[in-house]
């Protein structure tokens, strides 16, 4: 009895400090392994693409707006929906609009109208061949034209839809938009369907079915038009847990995660391809610029000149990221003004002669409003918090979820600042710029400047491409001078893949690409 | 009989009570399911528009009535998120959650007793202070914590399990159950670790009364006297603290729930709560507060046939 005793004891004992020993060891391999792992590529040198093979991916965020390609409104649905849905123009990964379920488009002198030809013999996922009725619908389902509810921002300014012979669609706007093009990237679905009932698209993957908090799981399109994808089946499975997310990839479970941060890449030790692209958005301290004491302009350049922009990147992800200095990210190349990612330098000095000047020489209170579910711009916030008290602000951060953000900041506007990524739905520069028109439905920074209006209205109505450029240009510029916003980045995005997966490419919108990812041998 | 109608009587208001809180909290928390299904491209015309298709626009109290009458129907209402009726949606997810939950249970019961009775008998000797000791720490780390580690341990580096690859049941029970086993060990080992705690001190309490020298002046052996008497009178204490640590466990899978991705009940909780779908939210916390209130239930009426003092009133 005694002897059992003894022994009991001692491999309890044991047990338990190999069991500790074991979660230290394990701690420690992540830690030897610093920045080697943060670099691109390594694993297998000339791989051999194989065909097939089921894929699964890791999403933070169940799509629990909507399965409704055309009232979807998360960043995460749409970049799961671009592999079911396509329009009658979708983006490439340069950022241009190429011809989709359309094989030819022509825009008139005018602006206003859009004439589509469509594809020879594209087919939905249930077999149908899209018809001029299916895309006349589609698109009078986005605007609204017989509900008089419009689901997709923008598509109010559609004044009619006709299909004047079996292969062709004529769009007629209410106004000339030669940016609208980009609008027709919105998903095309068959005559009369109910896409929260049944899910039928024409991209290279179709919806088998959905758990929720748990898979959605697609499956390749055999019948697709285009170039087909590689993998066999696809599953999303939802993981919301950070850590979980890692450890998921590191066993083998999923193959892909995107959008993770630099601590978590170098978390996942070797063996895993990771590629670094941007988020396409723009990060910045969103302030509402009708509150005290931030209507002054020489406070809120003051404190654009009080962020050190490059510790933030650093602290965020040792550097990675793109810096920005107005309302538009890097990637949309067309519109990104460069010169003005420069215009405030970090300078506490000129910082605290611009508050005296605006009669803070003693500084204030603020505070920033931050959604506690998107851990990198809380990190952001606390860092800006530090760097603010060289000037004399306090900063007190306020913790909210997601909702109560969208409530309060967004659609409220009852907030004094609040730092957020603000993305575009669509390619195109109003959909970033349009915001800050005093007018806007969107205009949660309560922005208000009559040049910017008049130089906005000017833009959109613009016919000329060049032209419209140019004052899209000046926008930015506008708000840049009047440092409507304090500006940070374009947020690196990191995407791992293991299990010798290969071929992620990055588009200059949030989307998902899986067509085109492969396994190799 | 009328012990049986007063409990039934306190069950319902209980839950009346508590229907009303969850209601009031989702009235007064900024936001509605209109906020998460519009997201950032809201305008005051959407969010009218939508509230008016949705019937939030109805007065709160009349909203809540309706939802009352439904669900005693049995009519769970509509999930704003997925579209599809509560019921349908929570049937998969509460099957999961109760197994996770069970399984816990019953580590959490196959540890302790044996353990807490075994220290009981040997008290104050050396395996049993370092077992304290041990027994002190594993009691203070919190569940989600033993969880990470359990992943890292037995999943990255035994290979035990595969972190992150949830099965099924229906696709394959027994991939199923075993994956299910050490989140519900890490749920179990802390609450153990308690129990053992209550049951040894208990037990060695009851050990220094006179009736346990009667009974070994009548001829017992220790492990008779132990299970027959000793145990008796110690266990009612751990009864209650088993009753409480069982709805501990419910709450602590929520939190596993996260850690190992296991797409149960608690997940669907929190995520339904950030998008404001009442609903689901309501349904949730009406069966985790019938299950509260009944294992509570069960643990009175379990006193009884432990020790016959026990009466009801």
């Amino acid at each position: 009895m005694r002897h059992l005793r003894k022994i009991l004891a001692l491999s309890l004992a044991i047990l338990m400090l190999s069991a500790a020993l074991s979660a230290c060891s394990g701690g420690k391999t992540n830690e030897a392994s610093p920045q080697s792992t943060a670099e691109t590529t390594q694993p297998q040198v000339s791989a051999e693409p194989v065909i097939g093979g089921e894929l699964t991916v890791g999403i933070a965020q169940d799509l629990d707006d909507t399965l409704d390609p055309q009232k979807m409104v998360s960043a995460g649905t749409r970049e799961v929906l671009f592999n079911v849905y396509e329009g009658l123009v979708k983006p490439d990964t340069k950022g241009n609009l190429i011809p989709a379920v359309a094989s030819d488009y022509k825009i008139s002198d005018t602006g206003d109208t859009f004439t589509f030809t469509l594809r020879d013999s594209v087919k939905f996922h249930n077999g149908n061949v899209v018809t001029v009725k299916d895309v006349v619908y589609s698109i009078k389902r986005a605007a609204g034209l017989d509900t008089g509810e419009t689901l997709i921002d923008g598509f109010d300014a559609v004044k009619s839809v006709e299909a004047p012979d079996e292969k062709t669609v004529v769009v007629t706007l209410k106004e000339p938009n030669i940016e609208f093009l980009a609008l027709f990237t919105a998903a095309i679905i068959p005559d009369g369907n109910d896409p929260t009932k049944e899910t039928v698209g024409t991209g290279p993957f179709k919806f088998i079915s959905r758990s929720p908090q748990e898979n959605i799981v697609l499956e390749n399109f055999s019948d697709y038009w285009g170039t087909p994808a590689n993998v066999d089946k696809v599953t999303y499975k939802i993981i919301d847990n950070a850590e979980t997310l890692v450890m998921s990839l590191k066993s083998g479970a999923v193959d892909l995660v995107a959008h993770l941060t630099s601590a978590q890449v170098k978390e996942l030790g070797e063996g895993f391809t990771i590629m670094e692209g941007t988020m396409n958005l723009v990060q910045a301290v969103y302030i509402n610029n009708t509150k005290e004491p931030f209507n002054n302009v020489k406070v809120r350049q003051a404190l654009s000149y009080a962020i050190d922009r490059g510790a933030i990147m650093d602290y965020l992800a040792d550097g990675r990221g793109a810096l920005v200095g107005s309302s538009m990210y890097p990637a949309f190349q067309k519109y990104f003004k460069p010169e003005l990612v420069d215009y405030y330098t970090y300078d506490t000095e000129k910082a605290k002669q611009l508050l005296r000047d605006a009669g803070y020489p003693d500084g204030f209170e603020m505070s920033i409003t931050v959604p506690s579910n998107y851990q990198p711009h809380v990190d952001t916030a606390q860092v800006i918090a530090e760097q603010l008290k060289a000037i004399g602000v306090t900063v007190n951060i306020d913790l909210v979820d997601w909702g109560t953000w969208l409530s309060k900041v967004y659609q409220g506007r009852d907030y004094q600042s609040t730092v957020i990524g603000v993305d575009a739905s669509m390619m195109t520069a109003r959909a970033m710029l349009e915001r800050f028109s005093s007018d806007s439905g969107s205009n949660f920074t309560n922005f208000s400047d009559p040049e910017y209006d008049k130089v906005f209205k000017e833009a959109i109505a613009s016919t000329d491409d060049e032209k419209q450029v140019e004052l899209y240009k000046q926008l930015q510029t506008i708000l840049t001078e009047d440092a409507a916003n304090l500006y940070i980045q374009d947020m690196c995005d990191l995407v791992a893949m293991g299990n010798g997966l290969q071929g992620y490419e990055f588009y200059p919108i949030y989307v998902m690409d899986l067509s085109k990812v492969y396994f190799t041998k | 009989m009328k012990y049986i109608l007063k409990k039934v009587a306190i069950f319902l208001i209980t839950l009346l009570g508590i229907s009303v809180l969850v209601f009031l909290a989702f009235q007064i928390i900024p936001g509605d399911p209109t906020t998460r299904m519009l997201g950032t491209q809201a305008t005051p015309e959407k969010v009218a528009l939508l509230r008016e298709q949705l019937g939030l626009n109805e007065p709160a109290v009349l909203r809540y009535f309706k939802w009352l009458v439904g669900f005693v129907k049995g009519d769970y209402g509509t999930s704003y998120s997925y579209n599809i009726p509560v019921s349908e949606l929570l049937s998969g997810k509460i099957a999961i959650t109760a197994a996770l939950s069970g399984i816990s249970f019953i580590m959490v019961l196959v540890i302790s007793l044996p353990l807490g009775v075994i220290l009981a008998r040997f008290a104050h000797s050396i395996p049993d202070r370092i077992i304290s000791v041990l027994n002190q720490i594993i009691m203070s780390i919190p569940a989600f914590f033993i969880g990470i580690i359990f992943t890292y341990v037995f999943g990255l580096i035994f290979k035990l399990f595969t972190p992150g690859d949830f099965i099924p049941y229906a696709e394959d029970p027994s991939k199923f159950w075993s994956f299910l086993v050490f989140p519900a060990l890490a749920i179990a080992l802390p609450k153990s670790a308690m129990v053992i705690k209550l049951l040894r001190s208990s037990m060695v309490k009851e050990m220094s009364e006179d009736y346990v020298r009667t009974a070994y002046s009548r001829g017992n052996s220790r492990w008779q006297v132990l299970s027959r008497h000793v145990m008796r009178n110690a266990i009612i204490p751990v009864i209650t603290f088993l009753a409480v640590t069982l709805v501990d466990i419910i709450a602590g899978s929520i939190i596993i729930e996260q850690v190992f991705a296991i797409p149960g009940m608690g997940r669907l909780l929190l995520a339904s709560i950030i998008g404001r779908d009442l609903p689901v939210v309501q349904t949730i916390i009406m069966i985790i507060s019938i299950a509260v209130i009944s294992v509570n239930y069960i643990a009175d009426i379990s006193y009884k046939y432990i020790d016959p003092r026990i009466r009801f009133r």
